[in-house]
């Protein structure tokens, strides 16, 4: 008598179509898990080579990480780091950093600096600036981003890492100084540590 | 019937457009059309969502108590959107990162439980199905023509970025005015959104006007000879 009380009905029927639902969701979910994975190891491996060429490093960069803490050089807590070597020799890390004062938040990127302190290259992993103004730090809408390949603390001098409006040597955009401003200076922020740590960069072990 | 499936047919394409009409599912809409691509992008996923969804709910419509249909609506439709993300992220990896947010947001789309609740709950498998291929055609025409509209205004292409739906084959595939147009930013940022949208619910309110300007006059003009004749 008391199964047929229409609120237990109600409920089983309710609990029958979240399994159902929950079916459907964790089959979809085991039929793509590999390929997703596999996208954005790929992804991430295809940034990478962009600013360390594949023929300079002879392992397996995706996965030999570090992970380092200072937020006031690297933006966020916690930086993942990406070593490339070749021959077991040093050749650059990938630090995954954080540029906290854009415009619009936080502006994700990739800096690639080599073992003889030069920039190997940066690259914009996602940013929410403004269309049209300051989004031209990304690759494919102006080559403003690719100009920091082979700078150093030295190359500009260290006091010239500005934008022009501040009396530096980088170019700000026509209607947007504030993004430009905020991807020079964590670029140089990441040079700084990198002097500073750089032998505990390449020294520490991959984390698993 | 065959008129009835046109009525069907020609509510969800323009009478009861849900974008123009029922200004229904405005959040993802006004959000993600800055370009042509990606309303098209997300016109797709809403689309599949809205199909499956519709046919689902019409298929369990009477074995579903009316007190748990919503809830059971909204698992529903929340399966589906889970499972669209899913593949779009394996299949669409590039395409996923811009639409982001907006494709588990589809869940929220007011739209789709609105076609679920307001017509495949009441009718058989396959007017829903049609009801949902025509409300999601619908609703995508919208998306990519608002998308086509401020990409256009704003950056001077149409369907710039191709590839990220049809692979490299479709990357050249698109329309330019030349890298030295300016463009008006304005119509790639959120005002643009609700300008064009505004823009394009008055096209259609003048179309609508204009085709029933001449039904209106076939009865004065009807009547015009009767009292000579009289």
């Amino acid at each position: 008598m008391i199964n047929r009380h229409p609120v237990v009905i109600a409920a089983v029927l309710l609990g029958m179509f979240a399994v159902v639902g929950t079916t459907l969701v964790s089959f979809t979910y085991e039929n793509t898990k590999e390929r997703i994975l596999d996208n954005e190891h790929k992804a991430l491996l295809k940034k990478l080579h962009k600013i360390i060429p594949a023929d300079q490093i002879d392992n397996d960069i995706v996965n030999d990480t570090t992970r380092v803490s200072s937020p006031e050089l690297l933006g966020a807590t916690q930086t993942i780091i990406y070593r490339g070597r070749k021959l077991n020799q040093p050749v650059a890390a990938v630090f995954s950093i954080v540029a906290p004062e854009g415009y619009s938040g936080s502006i994700n990127m990739l800096v690639a600096v080599k073992s003889n302190g030069t920039l190997g290259g940066v690259r914009i992993v996602s940013h929410r600036e403004t269309p049209g103004l300051g989004d031209k730090i990304e690759e494919r809408k102006s080559d403003w981003i690719l100009g920091f390949q082979g700078k150093s603390l030295n190359n500009p001098d260290k006091s010239r890492w500005k934008v022009k409006r501040d009396g530096g040597n980088f170019d700000q955009f026509t209607g947007a100084t504030i993004t430009p401003r905020a991807v020079v200076d964590a670029v140089k922020r990441t040079l700084i540590y990198f002097q500073d740590n750089k032998e505990a960069v390449f020294k520490q072990e991959t984390e698993t | 019937m065959s008129e009835s499936w046109r009525e069907i047919i020609n509510n969800g394409l323009w009478h009861n457009n849900q974008a123009l009409v029922a200004l229904l599912g405005l959040c993802p809409l006004l959000a993600v059309t800055n370009t042509a691509v990606n309303g098209l992008g997300l016109g797709i996923a809403t689309l599949l969502v809205l199909t499956a969804s519709n046919v689902t709910v019409s298929l369990i419509r009477n074995l579903v108590r009316p007190e748990i249909r919503l809830p059971v609506f909204v698992l529903v439709i929340a399966s589906f959107v889970t499972a669209v993300e899913l593949s779009m992220n394996a299949w669409f990896p590039e395409l996923y990162k811009i639409l982001g947010i907006f494709i588990p947001l589809i869940v929220t789309n007011c739209a789709i439980i609105g076609r679920a609740e307001a017509y495949a709950s009441k009718n058989s498998v396959l007017p829903a199905l049609v009801d949902g291929l025509s409300m999601g055609i619908g609703f995508l025409l919208v998306l990519v023509t608002l998308g086509g509209l401020r990409e256009f205004i704003g950056q001077g292409t149409l369907f710039a970025d191709l590839h990220l739906m049809f692979g490299e084959a479709a990357r050249s595939l698109y329309f330019s005015l030349g890298s030295d147009f300016q463009g008006a930013l304005i119509a790639i940022l959120p005002p643009g959104a609700f300008i064009g949208l505004g823009l394009l619910i008055a096209v259609k309110n003048l179309i609508d006007q204009h085709a029933s300007r001449p039904a209106e006059k076939t009865p004065v003009v009807s009547t015009e000879p009767a009292p000579s004749q009289g």
